[in-house]
């Protein structure tokens, strides 16, 4: 079953490589990057106990983490990268203080 | 593949990719080391270059079907070499008679920590590990040197409304990251005490600490993060932690070993050993925690001054 | 019992890898972002969180047992945030979800076939 599952985890990354690599919008790819980063989690934390190794499931705890973080940048990032939009933002503040 | 933000998400996929090959080929550091850096940090780096500098690549004026010959030529040879190499797995390749056996043998014995990878990474080959900490280090003296801006306070409120309008919009992620970052901080801790025993280490403690504090400058503006870790404070830890792995060093060639030879450290060899690996394992840790601040710190600040300098710009236009 | 732990243990992996890979069909089937937002952020935390428990009844010790919670806690904490900051994130930049076509195209649509 163990092997099962991780095929399976498997099938689901080549999904998200195919969605990422197709995916229109820039949303749609930074959702396959999350997807893929959470089936990456399971994927090595299903090695670990196939391998009969569970210490590998430090590394999951690491690409939970990172992969948060990834993703909060790329919104950061792409959020403000348009110059206008955050002129606008800057007249908001102003007129608020 | 124009728009280069695709092109940065496809690299994250690629990393994520090739850690989960390294778990499947047993290579746990190299897989955490990958998931860290690879995937993290430097996925950040190049977002916050691709914001400064823009999100289309420029038009080639060139054909480069020359350079696409040289690299399908250098490939070829590649792929040809390898024919050469030993099957994977093979009990006689070379690597497997050298230095090897003994350290799988020995090493329990000399040196007394179950994760061989960091006996041989911190014991057997410390002077190695001193020159990958000496090049972090001279990276990050690099990048403070070419891209370190000038403070001025003028206007500071302005970039701080640019800066911080992810926290006031976003309440949701601030909340989730007050939870997350002292558990990534405490995690990160673990990671480079528990080196010894599981897979971990000195360099992906600091980049793990490290990424956990750039969420939080993400989170709350790079003004307040200043507050909190000021650019001195990293400096003066950047290089306490080079001078404590040579420093260990150098009191073993004072105690009457060899540089880097823990067993002088204590009377018993291997408490010696241990004593060693802690020191020099926290000296990576520290450089490394700094450095990456560091770059980081410096990327950010020439965003701001860029977006600060394009506001200036449009107020004096309008 | 062991028997009765592994038949609960599979039914549990069975069903979070099922989870999973309807998760990873909706992702390439779906027709915009806003839908496969959603096929991506109801499965991926069900089907993560069916997977580590059915992962914690393999666990050897109590090391391995609290390191899997804890991935299941992240998992519970990280995975609904992104999907929620990724969808108000692309709304706020304006990506238009598509909606039902509108209702003289229907009429379009039914008077061609009539």
């Amino acid at each position: 079953m163990l092997t099962a599952a991780t095929l399976a985890i498997f099938i689901v990354m080549v999904l998200a490589i195919i969605r990422g690599i197709v995916g229109p919008t820039l949303y749609d790819r930074i959702l396959a990057v999350n997807m893929f980063g959470t089936k990456t989690v399971l994927l090595i934390a299903l090695l670990g106990f196939v391998m009969g190794r569970p210490e590998f499931l430090d590394i999951a705890i690491v690409y939970a983490l990172i992969n948060f973080i990834s993703v909060i940048g790329v919104l950061r990032y792409s959020d403000t990268n348009k110059l206008k939009h955050s002129a606008s933002d800057i007249e908001t503040y102003e007129k608020e203080h | 593949m124009n728009d280069l933000f695709a092109v940065v998400m496809l690299l994250g996929i690629y990393s994520l990719l090739s850690a989960s090959f390294f778990v499947a080929m047993d290579a746990v550091d190299v897989a955490f080391t990958e998931a860290a850096v690879g995937a993290g940090i430097s996925t950040l780096l190049m977002l916050v270059v691709i914001t400064m500098t823009g999100r289309k690549e420029n038009t080639k004026r060139h054909k480069p079907f020359l350079a696409l010959i040289v690299v399908i030529f250098t490939g070829g040879l590649l792929l040809y070499g390898t024919f050469d190499i030993p099957h994977f797995g093979s009990a006689d390749s070379p690597i497997h008679n050298h230095v090897t056996p003994r350290y799988i043998n020995d090493s329990i014995n000399e040196i007394g920590i179950p994760n061989i990878v960091t006996s041989v990474l911190a014991s057997y080959r410390a002077f190695d590990t001193f020159g990958e900490v000496v090049v972090i280090f001279t990276a990050g003296i690099g990048i403070m040197a070419l891209l370190s801006v000038a403070h001025h306070s003028e206007d500071n409120h302005k970039i701080a409304a640019v800066n911080d309008s992810m926290h006031e919009r976003y309440l949701v992620i601030r909340i989730v990251s007050k939870i997350l970052i002292p558990f990534i901080l405490l995690f990160a801790l673990y990671v480079q005490f528990h080196g010894d025993f599981g897979p971990g280490g000195g360099f992906q403690a600091g980049v793990i600490f490290a990424a956990g504090i750039i969420l939080y400058s993400m989170l709350f503006g790079l003004s307040i993060t200043r507050k909190v870790i000021s650019q001195p404070f990293i400096q003066i830890i950047s290089a306490v932690g080079v001078l404590l792995y040579g420093s260990v060093g150098l009191v073993s060639l004072l105690q009457g070993g060899n540089f880097f030879d823990y067993n002088v450290l204590l009377t018993d060899p291997v408490a010696g050993q241990h004593l060693g690996i802690l020191l020099i394992e926290l000296g990576v840790g520290c450089t490394v925690t700094s450095v990456m601040i560091m770059i980081f710190f410096n990327f950010a600040e020439r965003r701001e001054l860029q977006q600060h300098n394009n506001i200036h710009n449009k107020d004096l236009e309008s | 019992m062991d028997v009765l732990l592994e038949i609960i243990a599979s039914l549990c992996l069975f069903i979070g890898s099922f989870i999973c890979i309807s998760g990873g069909v909706g992702i390439l089937r779906f027709p915009d972002f806003y839908t496969r937002m959603h096929a991506v952020g109801v499965t991926d935390t069900l089907g993560a969180g069916m997977i580590l428990i059915g992962l914690m009844f393999y666990s050897p010790d109590f090391l391995t047992l609290s390191k899997l919670l804890i991935i299941l806690l992240l998992t519970l904490l990280i995975s609904p945030t992104t999907s929620h900051v990724l969808a108000k994130a692309a709304m706020q930049n304006e990506l238009k979800p598509k909606l039902q076509q509108k209702d003289s195209d229907k009429e379009l649509n039914s008077s061609n076939y009539s």
